[in-house]
């Protein structure tokens, strides 16, 4: 189906619109991840854990793994969004229009990934005002990439679920049943050698996996995989799970 | 071609069935009106024309496009205004204006000059600049109207366009409602469970019930069933010859009396009332108060249901909720 530039633009725009008139959402987003970086960090901070080397410091070693929840959650809800436009009646509006659904996913997704890198960006800003270093300035492109490549796979995710979803009923249920155990699972607060062997090979389906493992190579040069592995899983991972979304979505009905 | 064409048109949901076997056309530049309680199937219908339901058999087409396999087509002819508010309420009304136009693939100019034209139609120009979420409901339906309107369909549903609004604001909306027919070309349909409301604006009028059409034609034809006018006269004491006077008059259909209350039955009630007052006169009868009642839907739909619109609507009411109650059910 056809591609259509100016109806993905104004889906994009009106994102960024509601995100930048929601004060308490942008605070409520920024502050959960400093919140963690904050505690933990404070909390664990002599603490030795095996697999972070001294040199790292553990919360340095968290930094990339805190981004990696901020962009999970923010996408997540990101893709769960389409649930809110049904309960308000939006969502007919879009899909009465003459927009090849395509289209409508892709400006969803737009609009997703912008905001989830702007508070992706905006923890990773003021972690450094907090005395997170990173080894070279080349990191900073190379970690948007990722941060990108996680914002739409969980934008996908929740899209599957949006479009299984009649209400925001569930929401809580994905929550607590997937988003959480996504987060636990990942790494992003301690190394994945210390679980024990069968609950690392789980760890090895959760995308997130790959994700924080690639910014905690790019940003700190500490990581499990080769950067270009986790590139590459995240590359293939996210057009998936954008597949899978756009499927489902197509597939479901308005009203 | 016909603007809006249905062919035996049946929508299920699991055992229950929204819609029943209906058949219809509209023609281009029409206001047609499907009529029935809440629950009769017209919201349904309206769904599966504008591309959003699929139908479980049957067709659907609009100018000539299917409505199930040419939405993309049948999207680009049509406008419409849901029952529910679907305005994105973060946004202010004019954005609101501007997204639809730009979903709709107009260009930077012709967007502003359209957008400018429905805000004066419905008088918000002054408003546009506000969050939708401050609007009033009329404010937000008169938003709607508007918005189904800048990209120039060639058919616009109303779906309940007026429900939940106070008397000024409906008499406001029905208003642009006729005058918007009158001078685009536009083809409207629009559902309503308000008699007045489809007897006031539409040309013709579909009754459904149980997602079933009862009757149809212009709201005339549908009171002319009825018979006419209803005309009561009191009469003090005996009636003398005039009732077998009043019987060999051709213009009266029929002639009923309850104690002393005479009920005839008459088109055009109102310019015979003088006539049978001098008949009265004449044979001596003293009329004490006479009554004259025009047919509305209300009777008509009484009379094909057997029925009053506001029954039907309390017994769907209990079997909708009985549904939700088993919806719910299964889902747990």
């Amino acid at each position: 189906m056809i591609i259509q530039g100016a109806a993905i633009y104004v889906l994009w725009l009106r994102e960024l619109k509601r995100f930048s008139r929601a004060k308490s959402r942008v605070v409520g987003a920024l502050a959960m991840p400093l919140f963690f970086l904050a505690f933990l960090g404070l909390g664990f901070r002599k603490m030795m854990i095996p697999g972070v080397s001294e040199g790292v410091g553990y919360v340095s070693f968290l930094v990339p793994g805190i981004l990696g929840m901020s962009l999970l959650f923010s996408s997540t809800f990101g893709g769960l969004s389409v649930l809110w436009d049904k309960e308000f009646g939006f969502l007919k509006e879009i899909m009465v229009a003459p927009v090849s659904r395509v289209s409508i996913v892709l400006g969803r997704l737009a609009g997703g990934v912008t905001t989830a890198l702007v508070q992706g960006i905006s923890i990773l800003g003021l972690s450094f005002l907090m005395g997170f270093k990173i080894n070279t300035i080349v990191a900073l492109p190379l970690a948007l990439v990722f941060m990108a490549l996680i914002s739409i796979s969980f934008l996908g995710l929740g899209l599957i679920f949006a479009s299984k979803m009649k209400d925001m009923q569930g929401f809580n249920i994905v929550f607590n049943f997937v988003i959480f155990p996504l987060f636990f699972l990942s790494g992003a607060l301690y190394p994945l050698d210390n679980f024990p062997v069968w609950l690392r090979y789980i760890s090895y389906i959760d995308p997130l996996t790959y994700g924080v493992d690639g910014l905690r190579a790019v940003l700190i040069g500490v990581s499990s995989f080769s950067v270009l592995f986790d590139l590459v899983m995240m590359i293939g991972i996210s057009l998936m799970m954008i597949f899978w979304g756009a499927y489902f979505f197509e597939k479901s009905k308005a009203v | 071609m016909h603007a809006i064409e249905v062919d035996r048109l049946i929508k299920k949901f699991n055992s229950f069935t929204a819609v029943d076997d209906i058949s219809f056309t509209v023609e281009a530049g029409e206001l047609f009106g499907l009529l029935g309680p809440n629950g009769a199937g017209k919201t349904t219908t309206i769904n599966i024309l504008s591309t959003l339901l699929d139908a479980t058999s049957g067709h659907g087409s609009i100018f000539g496009f299917d409505v199930s396999h040419d939405k993309h087509d049948v999207r680009k002819n049509i406008g419409v205004v849901f029952q529910e508010v679907a305005l994105d309420v973060k946004l202010t009304g004019k954005e609101n204006l501007e997204f639809h136009a730009m979903m709709y693939g107009m260009g930077k100019n012709e967007r502003r000059d359209k957008v400018k034209e429905v805000l004066e139609l419905v008088e918000l120009t002054e408003k546009a600049g506000m969050l939708v979420e401050t609007y009033s409901g009329g404010m937000k339906r008169r938003l709607e109207i508007a918005r189904g309107l800048v990209h120039k369909p060639n058919v616009l549903f109303l779906d309940e366009p007026t429900l939940g609004l106070d008397a000024q604001t409906r008499r406001h909306i029905w208003d642009y409602i006729k005058k918007l027919n009158r001078e685009s070309e536009v083809t409207i349909i629009l559902t309503s469970h308000y008699m007045e409301e489809a007897d006031y604006l539409c040309e013709r009028i579909a009754i459904m019930d149980n997602g079933k059409f009862v009757a149809s034609g212009s709201p005339e034809q549908l009171k002319d069933v009825l018979g006419g006018d209803v005309v009561s006269l009191e009469l003090e004491g005996n009636d003398g010859n005039l009732v077998a006077h009043l019987n060999s008059l051709d213009w009266i259909e029929t002639l009923t009396k309850h104690g002393g209350v005479l009920s005839l039955t008459m088109e055009r009630g109102e310019r015979r009332i003088p006539e049978l007052i001098t008949a009265a006169h004449n044979h001596d009868v003293k009329v004490t108060c006479v009554h004259l009642r025009k047919p509305s839907l209300e009777d008509v739909f009484l009379h094909y249901t057997g029925r009053t619109i506001r029954d039907q609507e309390a017994s769907q009411s209990e079997r909708n909720r009985a549904m939700m109650r088993g919806r719910m059910g299964k889902r747990r």
